[in-house]
């Protein structure tokens, strides 16, 4: 019977939720298509993690090895490669994570086999894979065929597909480590971690998020103001990061950290999901932006279509009335 | 050391308000400004670091339309030394394996030691060029690179993992390292510098150049075929308030007071 790989991406002793996002996917697509569903677990003292899997899949292959303790494209790459010409499935699923897309590409260009990155669905037509990918930022979506293949790899979005509770009782199927030569070309040394900030957005009531929109670094003390009238906290999306306008605590989503305030004002952000997926559970959401279209506007209650640099002032004025203050 | 950074012609669309064209497989183009892709921006600055840090040259190339000579003047102007474009008309429709193979049919003919693109391009977002061209050439990768340190044959890199963290690792030299936004800061172009790269040349190759066939290159050598582009579905849309900014001030302001928060 046919199968779908799925890698069970991990980090830090932690089974990442991608790896339970794509399972859940994945099982609905086996069962459409009348396939089986196979996590795939390469660790190092991993065992007890592959009991979890096999709640979420028919099988859990299990490689250990001291050599995959710590994420390593070029050993997981030879790892994945033996894998899947042995087993030859008709999916391999990776996820669209700093470790998936390290590796998933040249996996595929080693096995001579088509990939479809940063998927938000898959299905099948007769054995050929559709995906549905975005592009421009999340402006525009695309429903694109994949190469015609009896193997396809694609890498799966984060956050794209909801786990769902546990129901199989998969098989763990445990077998040797096919690395038998050091890895030579690339070695991990460790973890690093952002020097700690002086301040913590997770904590804060009211954030008023800032994106691209705030055009320079001039503007930034109007936006500082409009958040000291709320008593609130600078936050921001990628760019503002990039540019060195805030420090990188300060960042909301995928790469940064994920915040859920009374109330999220976000300023000139267009709503990439990269940024969205770190606010969106915001008790209330309010965007200004200039673009009618932008993305932020489907996640937001309430929104505002204008020139952001007319309605932080006005805004401000505003809050200082309620309060009774002068600004 | 000599570095090789691929670089990408892009529309800015983060501010833009875009459309979908007749064929319902694109976006409609007129109208947009094209510059260097964003990730590519920081990747030839962190290359031109490098050369003045330990010399050598630094060529940028690009696959593209004449157009996309702008984005290499740019770089010529920041401090690239050399510039190759790559055109023909059965390069369109390429996917980032197809576009990873013409670059790799032009770039083992050069010598590097280095070569650094964008973590991924702002249009089509594959993430998947920089680590097929490694491949295809037989040579090591990083992908999401936010610091780079050189030494004797071998760089450590730090990668940029999900939540704040990274991770610190070495790679052997020659390589291809893809470079995540903010790694550096982007220089400035001086009017100097763009006077200079003006007549600087740009080296122009085809298909028949490279030595790959039409079945390579373009929609035929691709793993990806887009058949239709939409505007995606909204399951939820903000309540939009309107007036003059004073009335949607004073909207909010009720707002944020009807739940507490002023």
């Amino acid at each position: 019977m046919k199968e779908i790989f799925v890698l069970a991406e991990h980090r830090q002793g932690q089974i990442r939720d991608i790896a339970f996002e794509m399972l859940t996917k994945g099982k609905e697509l086996a069962e459409k298509t009348n396939m089986d569903l196979t996590a795939v677990l390469l660790g190092k003292d991993v065992k007890k993690h592959a009991k979890t899997l096999s709640e979420y899949a028919k099988k859990v292959l299990l490689i250990e090895d001291a050599k995959l303790e710590n994420f390593n494209s070029e050993a997981y790459q030879k790892v994945l490669s033996n894998l899947i010409k042995e087993h030859k499935p008709l999916l391999t699923m990776i996820g669209h994570t700093s470790f998936g897309v390290d590796l998933a590409p040249s996996l595929a260009v080693d096995l001579n086999l088509p990939l479809a990155t940063d998927c938000i669905d898959l299905e099948f037509e007769n054995e050929a894979l559709i995906v549905t990918r975005q592009m421009y930022g999340g402006k525009v979506n695309v429903r694109a065929k994949v190469r015609k293949s009896k193997s396809y790899i694609v890498t799966v979005r984060q956050a794209t597909f909801a786990a769902q509770k546990p129901t199989m009782n998969g098989e763990i199927i445990e077998t040797p480590s096919p690395l038998s030569e050091e890895i030579t070309e690339k070695r991990f040394i460790e973890y690093v971690l952002p020097p700690p900030g002086g301040v913590d957005i997770t904590a804060a009531d009211v954030l008023i998020g800032i994106g691209r929109g705030i055009k320079d670094e001039n503007n930034m003390p109007m936006v500082e103001e409009l958040a000291k009238a709320f008593g609130g906290v600078l936050a921001c999306s990628r760019p503002i990061v990039d540019k060195g306008w805030l420090p990188s605590d300060r960042q909301v989503g995928t790469s940064g950290k994920t915040v859920k305030p009374k109330v999220y004002i976000a300023l000139g952000i267009s709503g990439a999901f990269q940024h969205v997926l770190g606010m969106k559970n915001s008790d209330l959401i309010i965007a200004v932006n200039k673009d009618p279209n932008a993305p932020i506007f489907s996640f937001a209650d309430y929104g505002i279509v204008d020139d952001l640099f007319k309605v932080v002032p006005a805004l401000k004025g505003k809050i200082y009335e309620l309060k009774g203050q002068k600004a | 050391m000599d570095i090789i950074v691929c670089v990408k012609h892009v529309p800015e669309t983060a501010e833009a308000e875009i459309k979908i064209d007749a064929t319902g497989k694109a976006i409609e183009k007129t109208g947009l400004v094209f510059d260097i892709n964003e990730w590519d921006d920081y990747a030839l600055e962190e290359a031109v670091r490098i050369k003045e840090k330990f010399g050598g040259t630094v060529t940028a190339i690009t696959v593209g339309p004449e157009d996309a000579d702008s984005t290499l003047r740019k770089c010529l102007a920041r401090g690239a030394d050399k510039a190759i474009r790559l055109t023909d008309t059965r390069f369109e429709d390429s996917d980032g394996y197809a576009i990873a193979k013409i670059l790799q049919s032009t770039i083992k003919s050069l010598p590097f030691d280095l070569i650094l693109t964008g973590a991924l391009a702002g249009d089509d977002g594959y993430t998947m060029v920089g680590p097929i061209l490694a491949e295809l050439l037989g040579i090591s990768h990083a992908t999401m690179v936010k610091k780079i340190e050189l030494d004797d044959g071998v760089a450590k890199v730090n990668r940029e993992l999900e939540g704040g963290l990274e991770e610190m690792v070495e790679v052997k030299m020659p390589m291809v390292l893809t470079v995540q936004t903010g790694i550096n800061e982007p220089r400035y172009v001086s009017i100097m510098g763009i006077r200079k790269a003006m007549q600087k040349e740009i080296k122009v190759l085809g298909l028949a150049d490279i030595g790959l066939s039409e079945n390579d290159v373009g929609e035929a050598g691709s793993w990806i075929k887009i058949e239709k582009m939409f505007v995606p579905s909204v399951e939820k849309q903000a309540e939009f308030l309107k007036g003059t900014p004073e009335e949607v001030s004073a909207k909010i302001a009720e707002i944020l007071r009807a739940r507490g928060l002023i």
